[in-house]
């Protein structure tokens, strides 16, 4: 039996899941669903199967806009040289133990 | 307090969760997509750890040294006391989805209802097992409402599930006479109690899924005493076999 | 997946790719990557995923019979893992443009490969113990290796994978340890299971490294970062203590010790048999796929419907 249309796949969602309270939520792979209600089932049946987290974002997979490996020149190289953002930076008179 | 009423009564309630978690786990592999094995397995799992659970506890009430397993694995058909609605053959994933709807309705009600037994081991099990049950009904109702308003074809085929599996509901909510103790003494739920509930809820969801409710007719009654259709036989020929060769031997 | 035609790649690219991978750098879906080596990935791990999903049913058609409440949970939890584990694989692949839907279409034309163990029938309890403690055994070596693959996707999953069958091959060797201390018709069922799985595990590695066209390439990129051989080999050593501590035998009367290597080196492997399984002729090479087809073919409605109310639902309806 040949479906008079070719089969429409399911749209793939990206599936995030907090470990605890309190942590980020983290990237932890994807599901195909059919909508925002269902992904989110099928992220909890798939991603949350042994106590792995507290909460679940799903988004559209399409919905994404990620930075290109050209972009990583630009976007992330002029961070390498701004030390004064990182505390080591800064000096510490001798004999304060706790800062 | 019986505990012969008490054993009864918690194999009542073991037995729909064991023979359903069975019927459910076949599934296993063979699902409509990826996502759905692993979301019925879990369900499975789910249905057959209840059953685990309460079997112990009959096990416990009855102290003949019937284990949970002799109890799963060593009794005769006549000895289930599951409603018949568990034991039917899994059919397609419509029968499948619309079983697991209309007993897990049925399921949340109840084990709502045993969470507040007197009995501590009892409440206990209930209260773990309510939010596992909610959850079903929320992954069983999504798609009862998604293959009824789906295409012709879905539409077609769930509603001839509900048709087919509506004469087998009645019985949930037949409260047996000999667990009259029982109740009054608040150890376990009437269940006659559930049904409006049960209907308002069952009727919202299949009116969303463009379903139409079945009118009243005859429903089928026997599970409850024991007394099965020919499908449970073949379920246990198959469930039972390898523990029955081998009795006595630990796995 | 059809054989990709010899690209010409930029060689500075390819240099500068190549040396990433040398310097165990991590290669991400929007990088620059060779087109063979997106073939390559294409084709390890959607043969990768198929046999998980394909591994579902030999193991699948005990769940029903599993002989306690304790196994029969334990089972259908693991078997339920080898399908997310195939449904991680295959998200993983779909990083690399290819779509899940087509690459199970490959498998269900039969134009995809997928590890010939699952060809091999499984006809006692017994063959749940031996197939969790050799067949994950081994896949658990060769998973462990691929945890550390070059393309950051496909570490990413074998790295969730190898946790979560931690438990695999224990239930597999718990089960069989049962059945080894347990009745003379349990031993004899333990033993008769090992030596049907012995070999065609040993397998499982596939072809000697000399024979083996693929594993060059694959290792120069780190998609592999050990040889078929490296990896039998490993797996013979560890099993082979596991085997005596239950008091059974491996059906190969040439088993001996090296004492230089301190390996244990096994007889001869019967490659005909296993370029017979992959080629089709094995016991359930057809009925896999037909079950696979037949949940497939059976479960379009479900699928059509999903779509078509989540189209109406979205449309306000």
């Amino acid at each position: 039996m040949t479906p008079a249309s070719p089969e429409q796949p399911w749209p793939v969602w990206e599936v995030f899941i907090q470990p605890a309270a309190g942590d980020p939520h983290e990237h932890a792979g994807s599901v195909h669903a059919v909508d925002a209600e269902h992904a989110l089932q099928n992220a909890r049946d798939t991603y949350a199967r042994r106590n792995e987290g507290v909460s679940l974002w799903v988004v559209p997979a399409a919905a994404i806009t990620a930075s290109t490996p050209e972009d990583m020149g630009p976007f992330f190289d002029p961070a390498n040289d701004k030390a004064y953002r990182h505390p080591q930076f800064y000096k510490v008179p001798k004999g304060v133990k706790v800062f | 307090m019986a505990p012969a009423a008490l054993f009864t009564a918690l194999c009542r309630v073991g037995d729909d969760r064991l023979i359903l978690g069975h019927r459910t786990s076949e599934w296993c592999g063979h699902a409509p997509i990826l996502e759905e094995d692993i979301a019925l397995a879990n369900i499975a799992l789910d249905l057959i750890g209840q059953a685990t659970l309460v079997l112990q506890y009959a096990s416990a009430v009855e102290g003949a040294g019937r284990t949970e397993d002799a109890l799963a694995y060593f009794r005769e058909a006549v000895e289930f006391r599951n409603a018949m609605l568990c034991e039917l053959p899994r059919g397609d994933f419509g029968v499948t989805t619309v079983r697991q709807f209309l007993h897990g309705v049925f399921s949340v009600l109840q084990w709502d209802a045993l969470s507040r037994s007197v009995d501590p081991t009892i409440s206990g099990i209930a209260a773990k097992a309510l939010k596992e049950s909610r959850y079903h009904v929320r992954h069983a109702g999504e798609w009862v409402i998604r293959l009824g308003d789906g295409t012709a074809e879905s539409h077609a085929r769930t509603q001839a599930a509900v048709d087919a599996l509506w004469p087998y509901t009645g019985e949930l909510f037949m409260q047996p006479t000999d667990e009259a103790d029982l109740v009054a003494g608040g150890l376990t739920a009437d269940v006659s109690l559930l049904a409006p509930a049960w209907q308002q809820q069952v009727r919202d969801v299949l009116a969303r899924a463009t379903l139409q409710v079945p009118g009243d007719g005859w429903m089928h009654r026997g599970g409850r005493d024991g007394r099965h259709t020919e499908h449970l036989g073949h379920l246990l020929a198959e469930m039972q076999i390898v523990a029955r060769s081998h009795p006595g031997a630990q796995w | 997946m059809p054989p990709s035609p010899a690209v010409a790649e930029d060689p500075v690219r390819l240099a500068e790719f190549e040396a990433r991978i040398a310097a165990d750098g991590s290669i991400e879906p929007k990088d620059w990557m060779p087109a063979r080596y997106r073939s390559q990935l294409v084709r390890m791990m959607s043969q990768h995923a198929h046999s998980e999903v394909v591994g579902m049913l030999p193991e699948g058609n005990w769940i029903t019979r599993a002989p306690s409440l304790r196994r029969k949970m334990i089972l259908l939890a693991k078997v339920q893992d080898e399908g997310g584990h195939g449904l991680y694989i295959y998200c993983g692949t779909e990083t690399l443009g290819v779509d899940r839907h087509d690459l199970v279409q490959q498998l269900l034309d039969g134009k995809a490969k997928y590890s010939s163990i699952f060809n091999y029938p499984t006809l006692t309890w017994a063959d749940i113990g031996a197939i969790g403690w050799l067949v994950d055994g081994a896949a658990i070596v060769n998973q462990t290796m691929l945890a550390k693959a070059s393309y950051g996707p496909y570490a990413r999953a074998m790295v969730r994978i190898c946790k979560e069958e931690n438990f695999h091959k224990r239930q597999g060797y718990e089960i069989m340890t049962t059945l080894a201390r347990g009745t003379p018709a349990q031993q004899a069922m333990a033993q008769e299971s090992l030596n049907r799985w012995w070999w065609p595990s040993l397998m499982m590695f596939g072809p000697h490294d000399a024979d083996s066209p693929n594993s060059d390439e694959l290792k120069r990129w780190g998609i592999k970062r050990k040889s078929n051989d490296e990896l039998r080999q490993r797996f013979v050593n560890l099993t082979i203590a596991q085997v005596k501590a239950i008091g059974l035998t491996v059906p190969d009367p040439d088993l001996a010790y090296d004492e230089a290597t301190g390996d244990w080196k096994t007889g001869p492997i019967d490659w005909d048999e296993f370029w017979r399984v992959v080629k089709g002729d094995g016991l359930c090479n057809k009925e896999r796929l037909d079950a696979r087809r037949a949940a497939h073919a059976e479960g379009a409605w479900v699928r059509e419907a999903a779509v078509a109310h989540a189209a109406r639902r979205a449309a306000g309806d």
